[in-house]
Order: structure tokens, then C-alpha cells, then sequence
């Protein structure tokens, strides 16, 4: 079960950044590895503030590790 | 496995242990008259102690054993503890609203004793249950 459709691309940053381990991730944004392994999976979504914290730890921008598919994707826009 | 789900584990299974003994020690007085009259209280009692103790110690050891791991508690853990409670904490208005009923009907106090028991046992039984599931699979937004 997903319980969000926030997607992102956590996997794939981390070995763009030298191969960084979920262990070290975790260590530089000050949350449990297991915490990691679950908001990569999907199956956790992180508060806004951790959020950032594993952008600047990948050395990039909140959106190019989060995203969430457009309205027009099958969901309608809500009011 | 994470810390929160250690915990998990060692109240479930120290609850179900003291539980489980208490039941069948007062199951085993029972003789051949009214079940209200097999003597329970201090069973209950140390059952109920026991319990906690056991489940004290089981924490001190997780952290002697984990002094880093037993310092750091992130939001994730925070969500699971709080869902997981909530999940138990119907359980404990149950077992009291039960409880306040059978009073106002006036049962034998040996019932209203172990329908609270009930109510806390459960209470910890399906909460802990409750995070050990959430450890592992998606966790609700809310």
C-alpha cells in the first residue's frame, strides 16, 4: 500500500552523490535508516522540514527529489 | 528492526505473558461454585506488576544495549507511537465505559475487576500490534 502519490527520487540521487549509503543519509538529515528505506519506498511521506533537509543533503532542489504528478494526471483539481 | 518496534515487541509479549498467566491461574481456582468467588486480586495484582517490571527492565536493557539508537526517536517513530496509541485508547474506553455499566447494574466487583484488566490488556495487545505493522508497512497520511 502507497499512501501518497508523491513520488521521488531519493535512490537515485544518493548514487549520483558518490554512491551515499541510506545509513549516511539518514546520519546527515538526523533520522533513523529505516525512516529513509520507508520515505524511499513511498510508504512514508516526510514532514516539509525533513523534506528540505534531504534536498540539501543531496545538494539539490526540494523539487528535483519530490514530486507529484499534475491534476490533469487523473486526478481532479481540488477546491 | 527500529527502536519503536523493539518496544513493540517487549510490552507485547510481556503483556501477553502476565495476561495469559493470570488467566490461567484464577481459571485453575475455579471449583465448583459461582466463578465470582475464585480468589483473583492479588494475581491480578502481581500480574499486573509483573508486567510493568518486566517491561522496565526490557527498556533498560534496549538502551544499554542501544544507547545511540535509544537517544534518537525521529518523526516517523513519533507517528507510529501516536497512531499506535490511538489504537489503544479505544480499547481502555471500552473496557471503562463497561466497567461504569456492569457498576450501575450492580455485578459482582470480581467481574468489573477483570473487564478493566481486559480493557488494559487489549488496550496494550492491539497497540503494540498496531506499530509493529506500521513499522513495516505504509503509514496513513493524516
Amino acid at each position: 500500500m502507497k499512501p501518497t502519490r508523491i513520488t521521488n527520487a531519493i535512490r537515485a540521487l544518493r548514487f549520483a552523490n558518490n554512491e551515499m549509503t541510506q545509513a549516511e543519509l539518514a546520519e546527515r538529515v538526523g533520522v533513523t535508516r529505516q525512516t529513509i528505506i520507508a520515505i524511499e519506498q513511498g510508504k512514508y511521506s516526510p514532514s516539509l522540514e525533513v523534506a528540505f533537509l534531504i534536498a540539501r543533503a543531496l545538494g539539490v532542489r526540494l523539487d528535483d527529489v519530490f514530486q507529484y504528478p499534475d491534476s490533469s494526471d487523473g486526478d481532479e483539481e481540488r477546491t | 528492526m527500529t527502536l519503536t518496534e523493539k518496544r513493540a515487541w517487549c510490552l507485547l509479549l510481556a503483556t501477553l505473558g502476565a495476561y495469559t498467566w493470570y488467566v490461567v491461574t484464577v481459571l485453575s481456582r475455579v471449583s465448583g461454585g459461582a466463578v465470582q468467588e475464585t480468589p483473583y486480586a492479588t494475581t491480578l495484582l502481581v500480574s499486573l506488576g509483573a508486567s510493568v517490571a518486566v517491561n522496565i527492565g526490557a527498556e533498560i536493557v534496549l538502551s544499554i544495549l542501544n544507547p545511540r539508537g535509544a537517544r534518537r526517536k525521529d518523526e516517523r517513530d513519533r507517528t507510529i507511537d501516536r497512531l499506535g496509541d490511538q489504537v489503544g485508547q479505544a480499547f481502555v474506553i471500552i473496557g471503562g465505559v463497561a466497567a461504569l455499566l456492569m457498576a450501575l447494574a450492580q455485578w459482582h466487583w470480581f467481574w468489573i475487576a477483570n473487564v478493566i484488566y481486559l480493557g488494559f490488556a487489549l488496550s496494550a495487545v492491539l497497540s503494540c500490534i498496531a506499530k509493529i505493522i506500521m513499522n513495516h508497512a505504509a503509514i496513513p497520511n493524516p
